[in-house]
């Protein structure tokens, strides 16, 4: 073998060489390979790094060292989660202290700029949850300091100002908020049961990622590929999709799929402090009813004519809330099966057997590979036993949580609550500032109306 | 009224205990997330060299076009053959780097003589796609200095690595930043780029 490499290394350039020397060279060429095309398979267990010796060099030629590109230093990340708190921080100013639309549009233009098209959309809290789950289940798995920062700061932020993440921070988000023309109202129904989406991606998405099914929301990202100006065609067709519905229907990605934002909504009602339609008192004009492209406002109610009688029907109807919780888990449980095709385990020994049933081998690059790694079936078996459970496991708790969340939803819709102003929706306010110039009283605080100001 | 105040103040006191709550589940969601062990420093996708199949995937499964998979040349295991597997294509015509005879589609390998009978290769990594095809003839014919990996200035470390999901080999893994880059000479961990000694051990 080794001579028959060596021969070729005839001493002497090329140009040397009389033609008929050449052709054989050649054709030796192509016998060595030949032969080592023979030989290799069967030594290629006890094959050694050097099948060719070490150059030994005559002229003292020093070999280069192959320098490896550095990555990107870590302070930049750190710059980064700087630059997000800032914004998240500016976001609440220009929201809650100067009320200014204009304001919080030009912040999101920066940040769809720097976040989206400059670093790529991958300093993402949306994508964060998946590993904060994964480093939850996974005991190997932990999260680095940096991811987690990238997960909590827009929840505190939530916790403080309400949702000013999604205001004007969030890439995603912004590059819709460009997109929006001409606002439909949905029917109160359709937006309610399409609000359960994200409850369900973030269930799913969660039991993917703790049972290492893969991170469901980085794969069906639907705009970073735009951000990218590369990437998988499905996908930049789903995000220019989705950017043409926007122009209708606002911010479908914000309001029908993304499951951060289900933990947003929770966190912003909670907030201490919220963004709000009038500057100081609402005089019920109604002039700010429609401005809200995401039905986030909320009108008055007259409130229960009995309080009593709510109350007691509040009280009955929480306890539908642990039936439909069991009935999520047992449906998440019963579609466990079907669903755990998406494990790479359970999909490559279904492909196994497949192949097996058939009498072929070797159809996919995976198959091909399991079978020259020399695992056993039965390993592979355990392993899909064990992902299959989890996955079980998983699935049942998603569905819970899922039932749960159908169940507070219907709750919701047959309470009355006793408002008497237009207030914006804590939960459901994406914080736009569109409301602001709708209201007759903030024109009063700009001074560009006389009138006297109320509650100052 | 007394009772109005008292029922908004039993709220507030409501709200904020929640709020509190909800913080504290979150930073502790977060801090429970954070125990495992790689959670020392940043973790980036690198190709173990020794579990590649040079199957071709990284080149198209990678989210960036060209991928971020590049052939890099451990010199010191290379035998800086004439007939160089990587180079040449099974079967050349001549010995020459005609397009022909070349095994790299784009003609990204350099072949400079150094003297006889040796010859250096480099990769120029602006052409180089990843196809792994010289990779898997010096692997397969030659001392296998050629391999595939993960360039750390254009990976843009995805959470979730496409062509790691694709890899029939499961040749593609999370490692910690200093560990990178994973280099055919180091069975275990390779020097940090900085020490920069992908030596022959």
């Amino acid at each position: 073998m080794r001579d028959a490499a060596l021969q070729m290394r005839s001493p002497g350039g090329r140009d040397r060489i009389p033609p008929a020397r050449r052709i054989l060279s050649v054709f030796r060429a192509a016998v060595s390979m030949l032969v080592l095309a023979v030989l290799l398979p069967a030594t290629e267990a006890a094959a050694v790094e050097q099948r060719f010796p070490q150059p030994d060099f005559k002229k003292g030629h020093v070999q280069p060292v192959y320098q490896p590109p550095a990555a990107e230093a870590p302070w930049r990340t750190w710059a980064d989660i700087g630059l997000l708190a800032g914004a998240l921080g500016l976001a609440a100013h220009l929201a809650l202290v100067r009320r200014s639309r204009r304001g919080l549009f030009l912040l999101a233009v920066g940040c769809l700029a720097w976040f989206g098209f400059w670093r790529k959309g991958c300093l993402c809290p949306v994508g964060s949850i998946q590993n904060v789950t994964l480093g939850l289940a996974d005991p190997s798995y932990g999260i680095p300091l940096a991811v987690a920062a990238v997960f909590l700061l827009p929840l505190v932020f939530a916790l403080l100002f309400g949702r000013v993440f999604c205001s004007s921070v969030c890439p995603l988000g912004a590059i819709q908020e460009m997109a929006i023309v001409r606002p439909l109202r949905l029917p109160r129904w359709l937006d309610r049961v399409l609000g359960l989406v994200p409850h369900a991606y973030l269930a799913l998405a969660a039991a993917f990622a703790a049972t290492g099914a893969g991170f469901w929301v980085c794969r069906y990202d639907p705009f970073v590929g735009l951000f990218r100006r590369e990437g998988p065609a499905e996908m930049i067709v789903a995000g220019g999709v989705l950017l043409v519905i926007g122009t209708v229907v606002a911010r479908p990605y914000c309001r029908f799929l993304c499951p951060y934002g289900v933990l947003l909504n929770w966190f912003s009602r909670l907030s201490r402090r919220h963004l709000t339609i009038t500057p100081d008192e609402c005089i019920q004009c109604r002039l700010c009813e429609a401005s809200c492209p995401f039905e986030a406002i909320r009108g008055p109610e007259p409130g229960p004519v009995d309080r009593v009688a709510a109350r007691r029907a509040l009280a009955a109807s929480l306890l539908m809330l642990p039936l439909f919780a069991a009935a999520g888990a047992l449906a998440g449980r019963a579609a466990a099966p079907a669903i755990a095709t998406v494990h790479p385990a359970v999909s490559l020994a279904a492909e196994i057997r497949a192949e097996d049933a058939a009498g072929t081998r070797d159809l996919t690059w995976a198959t091909r590979e399991f079978r020259a790694s020399g695992e056993t079936m039965d390993s592979l078996a355990a392993r899909e036993t064990v992902a299959r459970r989890r996955l079980r496991t998983a699935l049942a708790w998603a569905g819970g949580f899922l039932g749960l969340m159908i169940a507070i939803r219907l709750v919701a819709l047959s309470r009355r609550s006793d408002r008497r102003d237009y207030i914006a929706d804590r939960g459901e306010c994406l914080g736009c500032g569109r409301c602001f110039a709708h209201c007759p009283r903030e024109y009063v605080r700009r001074g560009v109306l006389d009138g006297p100001l109320l509650n100052p | 009224m007394a009772d109005e105040t008292k029922s908004l103040a039993r709220r507030e006191f409501l709200r904020r205990g929640l709020a509190g709550t909800a913080g504290l589940c979150a930073a502790a969601a977060a801090g429970a997330a954070m125990r495992g062990a790689s959670a020392q420093s940043a973790m980036v996708w690198q190709i173990d060299p020794h579990l590649c199949i040079q199957c071709g995937q990284c080149m198209t499964h990678c989210v960036l076009e060209p991928s971020a998979v590049k052939c890099v040349h451990t010199y010191a295991m290379c035998g800086y053959c004439k007939l160089c597997f990587g180079y040449f294509q099974p079967g050349a015509a001549a010995l020459t780097s005609s397009a022909e005879n070349q095994m790299c589609p784009t003609g990204a390998i350099r072949r400079t003589f150094i003297e006889a009978p040796y010859y250096e290769y480099s990769i120029d990594e602006a052409l180089c796609t990843g196809c792994g095809k010289c990779v898997k003839g010096c692997n397969t014919f030659g001392n296998g200095s050629l391999h595939l990996q993960i360039l750390r200035d254009l990976c843009v470390d995805c959470n979730e690595c496409a062509i790691a999901r694709s890899c029939p080999a499961d040749a593609i893994r999370r490692v910690p930043a200093g560990q990178a880059y994973l280099m055919k000479s180091s069975h275990g961990p390779a020097p940090a780029p900085a020490a920069k000694t992908p030596t022959d051990a």
